[in-house]
């Protein structure tokens, strides 16, 4: 009988929302626990994990020339969240930051090398920067228009966009642009096309700030920002309400890729000084954790975009002094994902364990 | 009454879903061979309550009894083993499958026989005077064949206690009937039957005692024989009611909308309304009836510039001014107009509000575009807000709530009292009412009366024809997208209009 009458070992219940404080205590928590199974996985490794994570911070914030490198790291990841954050916003899925950076890139390049000496250095970079937005703008523009025009899959056609963009860098590297004859290498830049440094790194973290506060006045005070968040919950109520959809995700998605353009004009001209295939390195996609991790809210952005870059910048002088290899970087930010992401479900639900009921404890 | 053998005892049941309390120490009794309407306002509990016997939830508190034997029913397979089968309000069949395929769906006996599941399939519709072919596909069925399905698919598995989540709302009169005299004779079987309806109407024509929830608590069950609508909806409201519609004659109707053979193609190129023609006058409540997906939701989207005409046109003539045609405008243009539409789909919120937003965010809807300035303008659409908050009574702890996590009731509230908001010369509400209790429904329907008095030329879809009947002042019945007829609704029957829903014109064919 009490087999029968048992009740479930876990049960789920909706929460009705947490309070603030406690949401965030969780998320605390998720992040905590998350290093110490990143702990667990040094101790695998055979390394001392607390010293580990010494060296890690220390690594990329101990020194002046570390902690440049490090902001370095974070530039193109906040730039990066920041751009995909108003398409996910609106439910767009654009996987292809990656392509929209370097098809930036590309279009300032294409200023640097050939327009360094007609134009003085103020202009040229200007130009740069707006071609570069231009590229981005226009290579999100494509999946958007089919999207609005035939809704083709958003997430497949903006992967695919990645590689073609990054094929034909190949083909600039080895062919056209090419600086040495057989060198597979774009030359340098002239200086006056490098970005210029302030505090000793390139400008371009400013120019990111300027964009966090940008972005976030956008999402929550324009009217833009309105529509994108009315289509991200219901595209039927948008068009209920008179709103162009078709329309609205061409434009987002050309801003969004407009600022991916840009973040590719800050790499090449401020961290590479020049352009190769592997301009964007996986930015546009570990963007996507950041946006995700930060909630897409612009100033949690800046938080989470230094953390990962100290955690990658740090497995570096891991990999040196432990001889740890680097990829542990990777490993604790997978598990950072997985700790934060799977952390909102304690957020939204309540986890019941089974009680001893009077039955039962009578046995 | 045999008070010993029940087919169900639910005893103490809470259930919770975090601050809210669904179900406050809920008692009650079902018995073998007798029909039970479970009656009570939206968001009383009265789903929450036959889920936990259907193994969707599992009570918080108190204990579930089935034939005096205490159960654990911890999922819809535990609901099956102890005899119970629900018919959720939203089917859940595959398309592509046969009817018996379906119905065999899930079941774990070893080899699948299909022959022999299609003959005991038949046995059962013969049992209880089913008409469906268990061959056919379930794309190629109506919505009452579709229920039909489901209803044998519990009885397949040996249900003797059947739960029936508003069954009726997607049916016409006559399948109505038919579903009534399925269920009488499942009762002459002994079978145990709970029904959850808002349609007093049925609950006096079917059951034998009727259980009502108020606030997730349990007030009381009465018989069916001892008792009256009126009476009923006190004890489910906690306070008199006026149950009367009142239905005014407005002196000078104007025409204010004229649809001319309006022809409208879906994707594929079929015909979703096939010249359609009527007129909506200033001052005039018009229905719309017809059974679901004949071609109600295309209309009203054509009018408001959101579905493509193929052929026809639409006129309107504003207060004052020329006639003008909506053809080719925008939806914005046309709302500007003083065209406005509240649509309520059947999850509600997809069409018309944003869930996740607040009643400011959605009051904004209407009002984003307004100004020349890049930024929106907050102030008003709150104060628009909190205008519709206090006037119909909205129950929502903030402005900034967002609307998802509100009742059904007030959703609606929220939705109905923007178009409403905004004055407009012709509004069209389509389902306003839909799943809502009877006292909001009765404050949406006088909100509409309004609305009308005022000179506004009122399109109302709508789905229980008693209520068509009693609010509007004719009746536009449709029949696979083409108009079946405009009736007098002061003087038509139901039986007539529920003929015309099947047929053009209502004729004998």
């Amino acid at each position: 009988m009490s087999q029968e009458t048992k009740t479930p070992f876990l049960r789920l219940a909706r929460r009705d929302g947490m309070e603030g404080w406690k949401s965030w205590c969780v998320r605390a928590g998720s992040i905590a626990a998350a290093l110490l199974l990143g702990a667990l996985v040094m101790g695998l490794a055979g390394a001392d994990p607390i010293r580990a994570y010494g060296t890690i911070i220390s690594g990329a914030l101990g020194k002046k020339t570390a902690i440049r490198q490090t902001v370095k790291i974070a530039v193109p990841l906040l730039g990066c969240a920041l751009a995909i954050a108003p398409c996910f916003k609106m439910r767009f899925w654009n996987i292809g930051a990656e392509g929209q950076i370097t098809a930036g890139a590309v279009a300032a390049s294409y200023f640097a090398l050939f327009w360094a000496d007609r134009l003085p250095a103020p202009a040229l970079l200007a130009v740069m920067g707006l071609a570069g937005a231009a590229a981005g703008g226009v290579w999100a523009l494509i999946p958007a228009f089919f999207k609005a025009k035939w809704n083709t899959n958003e997430t497949l056609f903006t992967l695919m966009m990645n590689y073609i963009i990054i094929g034909v860098v190949r083909w600039l590297q080895g062919g056209p642009w090419e600086g040495r004859k057989g060198s597979q290498i774009i030359p340098q830049f002239a200086p006056e096309a490098c970005l210029p440094k302030v505090l000793g790194v390139h400008c371009g973290w400013i120019i990111v700030l300027a964009l966090v506060v940008f972005m976030h006045v956008y999402m929550k005070y324009t009217k833009q920002g309105y529509e994108i968040a009315v289509i991200g919950d219901s595209v039927n109520t948008a068009r209920y309400a008179g709103m162009n959809v078709g329309f609205i995700m061409m434009r987002t998605m050309f801003l969004s890729g407009a600022i991916s353009g840009l973040v590719g004009f800050i790499v090449a001209s401020g961290a590479n000084n020049t352009l190769y295939d592997g301009v964007a390195g996986g930015v546009g996609f570990t963007s996507i954790t950041v946006a995700w991790l930060s909630q897409l809210n612009a100033f949690a952005m800046v938080g989470i975009s230094l953390l990962l870059a100290v955690l990658e910048k740090g497995a570096e002088t891991l990999q040196t002094r432990m001889m740890v290899p680097t990829s542990i970087s990777d490993i604790i930010t997978g598990i950072l994902l997985f700790c934060m992401l799977g952390c909102e479900f304690f957020i939204n639900y309540r986890m019941i364990f089974r009680k001893k009921g009077p039955k039962e404890a009578a046995k | 009454m045999k008070k010993t053998v029940c087919a169900i005892e639910m005893r103490g049941i809470t259930k919770r879903f975090g601050g809210v309390v669904a179900n406050d120490g809920v008692d009650l009794r079902l018995c073998r061979g007798e029909i039970l309407s479970l009656l009570g306002e939206n968001g009383s509990g009265k789903t929450t309550l036959m889920n936990m016997l259907a193994g969707i939830y599992f009570p918080d508190e108190g204990e579930i009894l089935v034939e005096g034997r205490p159960v654990s029913i911890r999922s819809p397979k535990d609901a099956f083993a102890n005899g119970i089968g629900m018919i959720h309000q939203h089917y859940k069949l595959v398309d592509v499958f046969t009817a018996t395929e379906n119905i065999v769906l899930g079941l774990e006996e070893g080899r699948l026989d299909m022959k022999a599941a299609n003959e005991k399939v038949r046995a059962i519709c013969e049992k209880y005077g089913f008409e469906i072919d268990p061959t056919q596909k379930i794309y190629n069925m109506s919505v009452s064949q579709k229920q039909t399905v489901e209803i044998v698919k519990v009885l397949y598995r040996g249900a003797e206690i059947l739960i029936l989540d508003e069954p009726t709302a997607v049916l016409t009169p006559q399948e109505t009937d038919k579903l009534f005299a399925v269920l009488r004779a499942m009762r002459a079987d002994g079978k145990a039957i709970v029904i959850i309806t808002h349609k007093l109407h049925e609950v006096m024509a079917l059951s034998d005692r009727v259980a009502v929830l108020r606030k997730g608590k349990y007030i009381g069950a009465v018989s069916t024989g001892e008792t009256s609508p009126q009476a009923l909806t006190d004890m489910m409201v906690g306070h008199s009611v006026t149950l009367n519609i009142d239905r005014p004659r407005f002196d000078k109707p104007v025409k204010r909308l004229e649809v001319k053979n309006l022809t409208c193609l879906d994707a594929e190129g079929v015909k979703k309304l096939d010249s359609v023609s009527f007129t909506a006058m200033g001052g005039e409540i018009l229905g719309v009836a017809g059974i679901a997906g004949s071609g109600q939701r295309e209309l009203l989207e054509a009018v408001s510039g959101l579905y493509p005409v193929a052929e026809g046109d639409i006129l309107y003539s504003p207060e004052g001014g020329q006639s003008e045609s909506l053809r080719g405008k925008t939806p914005m243009q046309i709302r500007k107009a003083g065209v406005a539409m509240a649509f309520v789909p059947e999850d509600r919120l997809g069409m018309g509000l944003a869930g996740s937003m607040g009643m400011t965010g959605n009051m904004m809807l209407r009002s984003w575009r307004r100004g020349k300035s890049a930024f929106v303008n907050r102030r008003d659409p709150n104060e628009l807000a909190l205008k519709i908050w206090k006037e119909l009574e909205v129950v929502t702890p903030s402005t900034e709530f967002p609307v998802r996590r509100m009742s059904g009731g007030n959703v609606q509230k929220v939705l109905v009292g923007r178009e409403i908001a905004s004055a407009p010369s012709v509004l069209m509400a389509a389902y306003a009412v839909r799943g809502l209790d009877i006292n909001t429904s009765y404050t949406i329907y006088d909100l509409l009366t309004r609305q009308k008095m005022k000179g506004a030329a009122v399109i109302y879809v709508g789905e229980d024809l008693d209520v068509l009947l009693e609010l509007c002042d004719r009746i536009l019945v449709l029949c696979g997208g083409r108009v079946s007829g405009v009736v007098d609704a002061r003087s038509a029957t139901k039986e007539q209009i529920g003929l015309m829903m099947t047929r053009l014109g209502g004729e004998e064919r």
